[in-house]
């Protein structure tokens, strides 16, 4: 059976020229970056490359870049580790003895990653702001600005949400959390190669990537880290990564991001508009077999990324949907992957206040560099089937 | 090129890096995934599970993926803490344990925490006694590795795990990350609750770990998110390099037998070599027994390390000062002063660390090349500060 998978915003496969580049560092360039013989500084030299290959498609400066495992790492070390400095700093001035017991601001559509990291602060004391989402799971930078305290010491937004491939309003909120002097950091890890990012112009402090997203290895992440925040570690150990994250560094992995990004940014423009036409085309070919009214598409119609399709068929439950699309072949998801294996209402649906039909029938398609035409017309036409089946 | 730093980090094994090729390129669904893809990595990273549960004689269920020995020992040791937080405020280690252990530990002190770092003896050891006196009512933690990074002693861990079996509060933490596949490694019998390993040591991959964490030990993750690893540790599972750790490790530990009279060879010979030489010092136990197999430290009174190392690489044999996690760093090593070494002596330490792979004529052409590094440098050094100033031809002849 031909296989297509639809289901790159979960993982996606590792493309053979990353996997060309990581080869020769298992090989030879296998030295722990931290020795100081010759294995250990070629070791550390092509890390740096990595580094620095990473900070100039980024625009950002490589000191100012942390190896991470990947995005959830990323994403806690960015909310532990402000909120850790930020109590430091509480402790030792006088000055904030009267301020409150500090404050996050997010909102209720972020990645678990964020989200639960958030819960587990709330637990030990601090505060936290879930912002509410517009129907389409956008979040109004007015809102921001009416949650924030005089004790807020961090807001995160995500950039693209995985489930639905709303875009986020970042550069408003960025300006916002600008003017107050409050860090901002963005979970932009399903934006990665889709949108462009360019951390010279973004007004984020704290950016969180993945590789494994673009097709790139599992285990890598980044960090990126404003010079002016203090960051209190999370991983405690060796002086690795200027001290923010001790661990003998994944050679091989960064490497393999490097190369990835690299790809991602060059192919971006023709992947954009590649994705948009495989896009219309599935939504043109589901108004024909299931006609309009047989389906929703959940997410905002235009500030959204193009890989990302999420659809809703009303009557037949996403479980189902899954179950008999698997059978046929084709990989898609009900909302992120670290929530699909729980049957449970997605919470991004929730706050978006979808209508119980659509929020039970949700289905999850993500495009990637391998994605044909043919998969999505494929795809359509066994949609039809099955729903023609079980609609009787 | 003859590479003598494998506690440092070890080349990736080639039956390893198929494993990794051909997971990556064929298993790339997220095991959180209900597709077929997702389902067929799950069960890749189910059967790893099993295959280092069969190897260390646990349940799998008990073995949660990290990326890497650092963020294993980050994990046990304050997981733990912040897990049992209410039952009391002691912990107990040593005064030699890898940073990743020592400097969670000093996080912890910082929250408040009271921590005993035990010392060792001239050898490196821990006494049984010290940490016997140091239990209170309030220990909840002890942590030990079981071979030193640096100098490569065993640690009592058997009877520090004997001692703390009739005090069930206390959580008994090991970093094995230098003995899994070296010397055997008994879980249940040696009584541990939480055990460090890591893949790159033996020729696995960097950025994969492990920590074994007995049934019924309640952790505090680190990472929070998708619940990945029963809660343990979120964060989407690595599972080409998961792969390959359960490879390299099941290798390592298969060969072990096998390997470690190999590696006591190799040992006993390199060792009986260095004490012919008057300006070096072996560190550790003279006891062979005491020591593991795959790395021999010593030191050379009155040289700096720095330029030793650097000579020898001169000659194509890499060996490391210390710790490649503590390179960076300038003081003497923490772990050779509490052995009692005097500056002087802790700042001329030297670690040669090595597979089964290597030969004894490999080692010999370190100690001729290494005899030969000394006997140049020897009359740069301040008079009396050695005794080679009495034997100006080195007195390597052996």
């Amino acid at each position: 059976m031909n296989r297509i998978y639809l289901d790159h915003a979960a993982s996606t496969p590792l493309h053979p020229d990353v996997l060309q580049a990581m080869l020769p560092v298992w090989k030879e360039t296998f030295g722990n970056p931290s020795s100081l013989h010759a294995y250990g500084r070629e070791a550390k030299a092509v890390l740096d490359e990595a580094r620095r290959s990473v900070a100039r498609l980024l625009k950002a400066s490589p000191r100012d870049l942390i190896w991470t495992s990947g995005g959830t790492e990323s994403d806690n070390l960015a909310v532990f580790g402000v909120a850790a400095a930020w109590s430091a700093r509480k402790e030792a001035s006088g000055d904030m003895a009267e301020a409150g017991p500090g404050h996050i601001v997010t909102t209720s559509v972020e990645h678990h990653a964020v989200l639960h990291a958030c819960e587990r602060l709330e637990q030990s004391g601090y505060a936290v702001t879930y912002l509410p989402v517009d129907n389409f799971g956008r979040v109004e930078p007015e809102a921001v600005e009416r949650a924030l305290r005089p004790d807020t010491m961090l807001i995160s937004v995500m950039y693209v949400n995985n489930e639905v491939g709303t875009v986020q309003p970042i550069e408003e909120i960025g300006r916002i959390a600008r003017e107050r002097g409050i860090p901002f950091h963005v979970d932009a890890v399903q934006a990665l190669g889709h949108l462009p990012i360019d951390l010279e112009r973004l007004p984020v402090d704290l950016l969180s990537l993945s590789a494994h997203k673009i097709e790139g290895p599992r285990g890598i992440g980044v960090l990126y880290c404003s010079p002016k925040l203090k960051l209190v570690p999370q991983l405690y150990g060796g002086s690795q990564e200027r001290k923010r994250r001790a661990g003998t560094e994944n050679v091989a992995a960064a490497v393999g991001f490097a190369a990835a990004l690299e790809r991602a940014v060059r192919l971006l423009p023709e992947e954009r508009s590649r994705m948009e036409e495989l896009r219309a085309l599935m939504l043109a070919a589901l108004a024909r077999e299931l006609g309009e009214e047989g389906f929703t598409v959940n997410g905002h119609p235009e500030h959204r990324a193009p890989h990302i399709l999420n659809v809703s068929f009303p009557g037949v439950s996403t479980e189902t949907m899954l179950m008999n699309l698997d059978l046929a072949g084709i990989a898609a998801a009900s909302g992120s992957a670290c929530t699909s294996g729980a049957l449970e209402l997605s919470h991004v649906l929730r706050a978006m206040r979808l209508s119980e039909p659509c929020a039970s029938s949700a289905i999850r398609f993500s495009f990637g560099s391998v994605t044909t035409e043919s998969d999505v017309t494929k795809t359509t036409q066994v949609l039809g089937t099955i729903i023609r089946r079980l609609r009787k | 090129m003859l590479y003598l730093d494998s506690c440092a980090t070890t080349p990736v094994h080639p039956d390893v890096a198929a494993v990794i090729h051909e997971v990556m390129g064929t298993f790339y669904g997220n095991p959180s995934s209900i597709h077929r893809l997702g389902l067929e990595a799950e069960q890749l990273v189910t059967k790893a599970r099993r295959v280092l549960a069969d190897a260390l004689g646990v349940r799998p269920g008990e073995i949660v993926f990290t990326s890497g020995g650092t963020e294993s020992n980050n994990l046990a040791i304050k997981g733990a803490v912040n897990a049992n937080r209410a039952r009391g405020r002691h912990l107990i280690t040593s005064a030699v344990e890898h940073a990743s252990v020592y400097e969670a530990f000093r996080q912890l002190e910082d929250e408040g925490f009271h921590v005993t770092y035990l010392p060792v003896d001239e050898t490196g050891a821990v006494r049984v006694e010290d940490v016997e006196k140091a239990l209170t009512d309030e220990t909840i933690l002890v942590s030990l590795m079981h071979v030193n990074n640096e100098v490569g002693r065993i640690q009592p861990i058997e009877e520090v795990g004997r001692l703390l079996g009739a005090r069930p509060k206390v959580l008994f933490h090991v970093d094995a990350i230098q003995s899994i596949g070296k010397l055997p490694v008994r879980l249940s019998e040696w009584g541990i609750d939480l055990l460090s390993g890591s893949a790159h040591k033996l020729e696995g991959p960097k950025g994969a770990g492990l920590l074994y964490v007995r049934e019924g030990v309640r952790l505090t993750p680190l990472f929070s998110g998708g619940g990945q690893e029963h809660g343990y540790r979120s964060g989407t599972e690595n599972v080409p390099l998961i792969v390959g750790m359960a490879k390299a490790i099941r290798m390592a530990m298969d060969a072990q037998p096998d390997n470690r009279r190999k590696l006591e060879q190799l040992r006993a010979g390199l060792v009986s070599r260095l004490s012919e030489m008057p300006d070096v010092q072996v560190s550790g136990s003279g006891r062979p027994e005491e020591m593991a197999p795959h790395l021999v430290h010593f030191t050379c009174p009155g040289m700096k390390s720095e330029v030793i190392v650097h000579a020898l690489e001169q000659a194509g044999i890499f060996i490391s000062t210390r710790s490649a996690c503590a390179s960076g760093e300038s003081s003497p090593s923490r772990v050779l002063l509490a052995m009692g070494m005097d500056k002087e002596r802790a700042a001329s330490g030297l670690r040669v660390s090595y597979t089964a792979s290597r030969t004894a004529g490999e080692l010999a052409r370190f100690a001729d090349e290494l005899a030969a590094v000394l006997a140049k440098l020897s009359p740069m050094r301040p008079a009396g500060a050695g005794r080679s100033v009495l034997q100006p031809e080195g007195g390597s002849a052996s």
